[in-house]
């Protein structure tokens, strides 16, 4: 193989929040004091930079650089600097929080540098190897990052619960994997696709079990039931801050993934990894907004409805043609931009030893303060999808995709159960606004959260009422 | 080629190292003390080393001999040893989750028997590989791939290797105040005026 070095520049993002990676690592053992800021300072300024980098070397047409192995498209352009977007947001949300309790260590920054790696490879992934090891090198970071605050006992719990599981799942992905690579011989994405697409091999049962594995695994890293069971628990049990980090850009990443490998690896097998997904989709519509009711503490039910919000993004991938790849794409950002700002909530009304994370110590946020509670109506009501917020562009450009395809019947469904988890979205509203308040602390946070989460809320409200550039946006993304 | 029962020399050798793993590997997870289950993944890992040299694939043998059993699971057996489980508790669930297990293990294995048949990969559909020369080097070949065309997933691979130690190292390494451990650097760098004392004092009278 002949090397040459202009292969690298479309790796220099990754390059970047590598080297960046280790630099934290080393300064991080000589600073001289237990608060300094440096660490968390250089984190930043590596996401900043290679956000810069992204911009500035823009995929013009699908380059594939070491054999194919890493693949630099318009798609994954946009999904990487959404991932440092949110991950930036996540830091700064978390700052105060880690702080508070004792977590306000380099190894955190180190590891949540490492993961978005992790999730930067995953996006721009071309061979099932590689697949494979950014989504090991993200899930072993979480991993870490769930189980760093070990003396409570809930933590233990959720990583061990994660670690077993996400094991489990790996595993699972693993045998698919090697399945296919056993029928087509190859495990480069492109040219699977192009085996595929000749002969009927797309229909051979080697395949469709190899294909079952591979969804086993993915639906497991998505949390999409019934692969769920360890969704509430992980994001319950582990550090607001990491659920957090959890619940935002590892959905960005797990979309590219659902799109490299089934959308443009098993594309020919659209027709039979379809059912498998509706169904999936079905039950997690189920079980997210229902189960979600029962809930009186607000991780937990932010869980299930993470696991219903996964059911929406797998529509568009059902629908199966252009339009809902970018719908699916869109509700994907939508989503992390959302959720980012549900559990940035949770992390400004928590303070040192005391976490605000049952319903009930949201009661009474509006006379405490009417903004931050406007700014929560905001988010509540974009998850339950209430027009002109940014949630329901988001629902309903996946509606329409699945209405397109004429799976009617899916969309009523969908919508149904919209209106149900309604109910426990605008319970919170209502905790907020006519309950009386049962904390009457002052908030901790410094005014770079303060900044930040308005402007996450407004951006919901903004978006929401000028959705059309972030819709194109993906359009253009996916070549639309 | 010898041949006995239908079967050649390579055949006999692949059955009885395959049959050895699978039924190692059954006893790693059934048998009730840690150590035997250990020492079962070796021989395990020792079969599949076996397997590996009949593919001709003598590098990756001798790696998985010298790795796997030679330090990681000599680690692995001192982890044991030290920790003193008592397995008891462990297994108080065994039998409450084995019908479960077992059928979960059954549909798996039923499944994958399905595909994994000579239909799907026999030797007409895969043919086997030509035996190479003697002056071959296998790890040449492996190298030469190794770090050219599959420069990228190996450095990945060894970014989560790091990824790896810095979790270990966070999530085990504490700071104890008041224990009596020794500080090297300190030791290192420390002077004479530290440590001797000079005192002048008169001679006693006798």
């Amino acid at each position: 193989m002949n090397f040459d070095y202009t292969q690298l520049i479309p790796l220099l993002p990754e390059i970047t929040v590598l080297t960046m990676a280790c630099l934290v690592l080393v300064v991080d053992v000589y600073k001289t004091s237990k608060d300094s800021n440096l660490t968390y300072y250089l984190t930043q300024l590596t996401l900043v930079m290679a956000a810069i980098l992204t911009i500035a070397l823009p995929a013009t047409e699908t380059n594939r650089v070491f054999n194919g192995m890493f693949v630099a498209d318009s798609m994954s352009d946009l999904l990487k600097l959404f991932i440092y977007i949110v991950s930036f947001m996540v830091f700064v949300y978390s700052r105060e929080y880690l702080r508070a309790r004792e977590m306000y260590r380099g190894e955190y920054f180190v590891l949540g540098l490492f993961g978005i790696l992790g999730m930067m490879i995953m996006v721009s992934a071309h061979n099932l190897l590689m697949v494979y090891l950014g989504l090991e090198l993200l899930s072993l970071c979480l991993y870490a990052m769930v189980a760093m605050q070990r003396n409570v006992v809930t933590v233990s719990e959720a990583a061990m619960k994660y670690f077993v599981l996400g094991a489990l799942a790996s595993g699972m992905l693993l045998y698919g994997m090697s399945l296919l690579y056993g029928a087509t011989g190859t495990l480069d994405i492109v040219e699977m696709s192009n085996k595929l697409s000749t002969g009927d091999l797309s229909s051979s049962l080697i395949m469709i079990t190899g294909m079952v594995f591979l969804i086993t695994g993915l639906g497991f890293k998505l949390g999409a039931v019934p692969f769920h069971m360890w969704v509430p628990d992980v994001y319950h049990g582990a550090p607001t801050s990491v659920t957090l980090y959890i619940g935002a850009a590892p959905k960005i990443a797990a979309f590219a993934l659902v799109m490299r490998l089934l959308v443009e690896g098993l594309g020919s097998m659209q027709a039979q990894w379809q059912d498998i997904l509706i169904i999936m989709t079905v039950l997690s519509l189920f079980v997210g907004n229902v189960i979600a009711i029962a809930q009186t503490n607000i991780k937990r039910m932010l869980a299930y409805s993470t696991i219903s919000h996964v059911a929406y993004l797998l529509l568009g991938i059902i629908a199966g043609t252009q339009s809902g790849y970018v719908a699916s794409m869109f509700y994907v950002i939508v989503y992390a931009i959302m959720s980012m700002a549900a559990f940035g909530m949770i992390l400004f009304l928590s303070r040192a030893g005391f976490e605000a994370d049952s319903l009930d110590d949201l009661k009474g946020l509006n006379e405490r303060s009417p903004w931050y509670a406007f700014m929560m109506l905001i988010v509540m009501f974009s998850m339950a999808g209430v027009p002109p917020l940014l949630g329901f562009w988001a629902k309903l450009a996946v509606l329409k995709a699945v209405v397109e395809v004429d799976l009617v019947w899916l969309a009523v469904t969908a919508v149904a159960f919209s209106i149900i988890g309604a109910f426990y979205y605008l319970r919170v509203v209502k905790l907020m606004y006519f309950d009386k308040a049962e904390d009457t602390n002052d908030f901790i946070a410094g005014p770079d959260m303060r900044f930040f989460l308005s402007a996450n809320a407004l951006a919901i409200l903004g978006l929401g009422i000028f959705p059309g550039g972030l819709l194109s946006l993906c359009a253009s993304a996916l070549g639309m | 080629m010898y041949e006995l029962i239908g079967l050649s020399g390579p055949q006999i050798v692949f059955y009885i190292f395959s049959s050895m793993l699978v039924i190692s590997a059954l006893m790693v997870i059934t048998v009730r003390n840690p150590v035997r289950a250990a020492l079962f993944l070796v021989l395990a890992f020792f079969s599949a080393s076996a397997i590996w040299l009949l593919l001709e694939a003598e590098f990756l043998a001798i790696t998985l001999v010298l790795v796997y059993v030679g330090a990681v699971m000599v680690l692995f057996l001192f982890v044991v040893m030290m920790l003193d489980i008592n397995m008891v508790p462990l297994q108080e669930g065994f039998t409450r989750y084995l019908p479960l297990g077992l059928a979960i293990a059954v549909i798996i294995v039923f499944e994958l028997s399905l595909v994994l048949g000579p239909e799907n990969f026999g030797l007409e559909k895969f043919a086997a590989p030509a035996a190479h020369t003697a002056d071959y080097s296998n790890t040449k070949a492996i190298g030469s791939i190794l770090y050219t065309d599959y420069v990228y997933p190996f450095e990945v691979a060894a970014v989560i290797l790091l990824v790896a130690i810095i979790a270990a190292i966070a999530l085990t390494f504490r700071r104890r105040v008041g224990t009596k451990t020794q500080k090297p650097e300190e030791q290192v760098a420390v002077r004479r005026e530290d440590r001797v004392r000079l005192v002048k004092m008169k001679a006693e009278k006798r």
